[in-house]
């Protein structure tokens, strides 16, 4: 294992970040008061509860989410798809690193960079709303499990993507319908009975789920089935990842 | 030849369109030389450096680097090699020092910020350690990516056209560094399709067309093996055609008429110089002047390329 090149790698991905870090904080913390303030403010104050959590409170967790997958996704992409783009890849498939090295130096770094995103966004949550998180533990654990899956996604999305559309149009047309279809404004238990059995098929709506019960012990769907579903996720992403680098698929000629 | 550093095997590279840019190519690079990969755009120069690098996979063929199999002990094998890429590709935000840490960091050598230092002052770059990359010429970026290859300390240094477009002055700064560095013992592999380079740092030349090795040579050798000169015979009258007496001798008339030109071999035993000269005293013509003159590695060049490459030469 060449720790060096990790090393390397996620260091040169975190100095991006911190060097625009005004941009890639204020963005995403500025759209979530805006949902808090149109949601949970506004619209919340006709809803009051949903399972008996106040709204405001409720909509907490399906809104770091929807910005922790964006972020976690769009980072990763970037990342590996930049240097496609200026053809500084060459130098790193030149160097004596596997796949795991690679991954492991952009998804880490990504999934740091959304995790971080998310844990400034639970803060400014507590400006706006009563919050207690029930267990903890638990919450970090789906969120570090969040960030990792989806930077693997991501990671996926800039090997896959060949120009800036391309790079663009996963998280537009896929991530976001998702996760707005996937509960985070809402509980399935809400929808009539056919789109509850259609949302299942939903990846996020195990995310948002699972990540909501450990904040209020509530859950739309079974926990442990919540874990599975994003360890199942996550060996899927990590298995294409592996097939990619085996294969070579739009990285080396 | 001893040991081969680099060791390339009926390599074969196809793409999936069916396009052959590699047809069984065996190369060996002794440890120490700088070897000049000559051959025309398109010829497969990239291809098998990229190849031998591992940025392309091969569909056939092994190669070795330092006995180690590039596939499968690609760790050990790609530890020994620096690429120097034909595109200028840098971050344009880094500073350079960064950017050439960085590389160092890719192939798992702890940081040395000394080392990196050193290495930007050989290349001229020491007072470009902060500087952003986009704000550089182009020669300098061109330093930077040697700089970013070496920063490893590979045995190995392949540059893939290292003065495409780039200007006289730039060049021979270029071919400085180039002999620098074989002096510090690093073996250097250039692809290039000016012959002028080979011809002016290069000790062994192997020519590629076609995604074929057509010959790999000692410089020096091969300018004597594949060499002819010309002999121009300067008249002192004006003629309008080659003199019947003259007829036996492969003899062309310059277009002025005052000389006349006759091509030789000099592998050949006779050259048929003295005889020709003899000839053409008793062709009752005045000689003015003899000039001989040796061909560069250019007509060489093109005289191998030109013919179908079906094996004439191994």
């Amino acid at each position: 294992m060449n720790l060096a090149a990790i090393r390397a790698i996620y260091a040169f991905e975190m100095q991006r970040f911190f060097r625009t870090l005004a941009q890639s904080v204020v963005s995403p913390v500025l759209s979530t008061s805006l949902y808090f303030v149109v949601f949970g403010a506004a619209i919340g104050s006709r809803i009051e509860t949903v399972e008996g959590i106040p709204y405001g409170a409720f909509i907490v967790p399906g809104l770091i989410m929807l910005t922790v997958l964006t972020q976690a996704t769009s980072n990763a992409s970037f990342g590996i798809y930049f240097p496609k783009f200026i053809g500084t890849i060459d130098e790193i498939l030149s160097a004596p690193l596997s796949f795991i090295e690679i991954t492991i130096g952009y998804v880490g770094a990504a999934a740091t960079k959304a995790l971080f995103i998310g844990l400034i966004i639970l803060a400014t949550a507590f400006f706006f709303v009563d919050l207690t998180i029930l267990h903890p533990v638990w919450m970090l654990v789906f969120l570090i499990l969040t960030c990792v899956s989806f930077a693997l996604l991501g990671f996926i999305i800039g090997i896959w993507a060949d120009n800036f559309e391309k790079l663009q149009l996963v998280p537009l047309l896929v991530i976001t319908p998702l996760v707005f279809l996937g509960g985070s404004f809402y509980s399935i238990s809400m929808l009539p009975p056919a789109w509850q059995t259609v949302t299942l098929f939903n990846p996020v709506v195990y995310l948002v789920s699972g990540f909501r019960w450990s904040f209020f012990g509530e859950a739309d769907v079974a926990i442990g089935l919540s874990v599975a579903m994003i360890l199942l996720f996550l060996t899927l992403c990590l298995g294409t990842i592996w097939w990619i680098f085996r294969t070579g698929w739009k990285l080396r000629k | 030849m001893t040991d081969p550093i680099v060791s390339v095997r009926k390599l074969v590279k196809r793409y999936a369109s069916g396009f052959e840019a590699l047809k069984g190519v065996d190369l060996d690079i002794a440890e120490g030389e700088i070897l000049a990969l000559l051959g025309p755009n398109g010829a497969g120069k990239t291809t098998l450096i990229s190849a031998i690098c591992g940025i392309t996979t091969p569909t056939e063929g092994t190669i070795t680097a330092g006995g180690h199999d590039t596939v499968r002990d690609f760790r050990a094998a790609r530890a020994l090699i620096g690429l120097v890429p034909q595109e200028i590709n840098l971050e344009p935000f880094e500073p350079v020092a960064s950017t050439v840490a960085f590389s160092r960091g890719l192939f798992g050598k702890p940081r040395d910020p000394k080392l990196i230092a050193r290495i930007l002052d050989s290349l001229s770059l020491g007072d470009k350690a902060t500087a952003r990359v986009r704000e550089l010429s182009g020669g300098m970026k061109r330093r930077v990516l040697i700089a970013k290859a070496l920063s490893h300390e590979p045995r190995v240094l392949f540059l893939d056209e290292p003065t495409a477009g780039v200007d006289v002055e730039l060049r021979r700064g270029m071919w400085e560094i180039v002999a620098d560095l074989k002096r510090q013992g690093v073996t250097i592999i250039l692809t290039t399709h000016y012959i002028e380079e080979a011809e002016a740092i290069a000790d062994r030349i192997a020519v590629i067309d076609g995604g074929r090795i057509l010959l790999v040579e000692d410089k020096a050798a091969l300018m004597a093996r594949m060499g002819q000169k010309v002999l121009h015979v300067a008249l002192t009258a004006r003629l309008e055609t080659v003199p019947e007496m003259l007829s036996a001798y492969d003899l062309s008339l310059s277009e002025d008429g005052y000389s006349l030109i006759y091509t030789y071999d000099t592998r050949a035993t006779r050259t048929g110089v003295v005889r020709l000269l003899a000839a053409i005293d008793a062709a009752g013509l005045q000689v003015a002047d003899v000039t001989t003159r040796e061909s560069s590695l250019e007509e060489i060049f093109v005289g191998l390329t030109r013919h179908e490459p079906e094996g004439d030469v191994a």
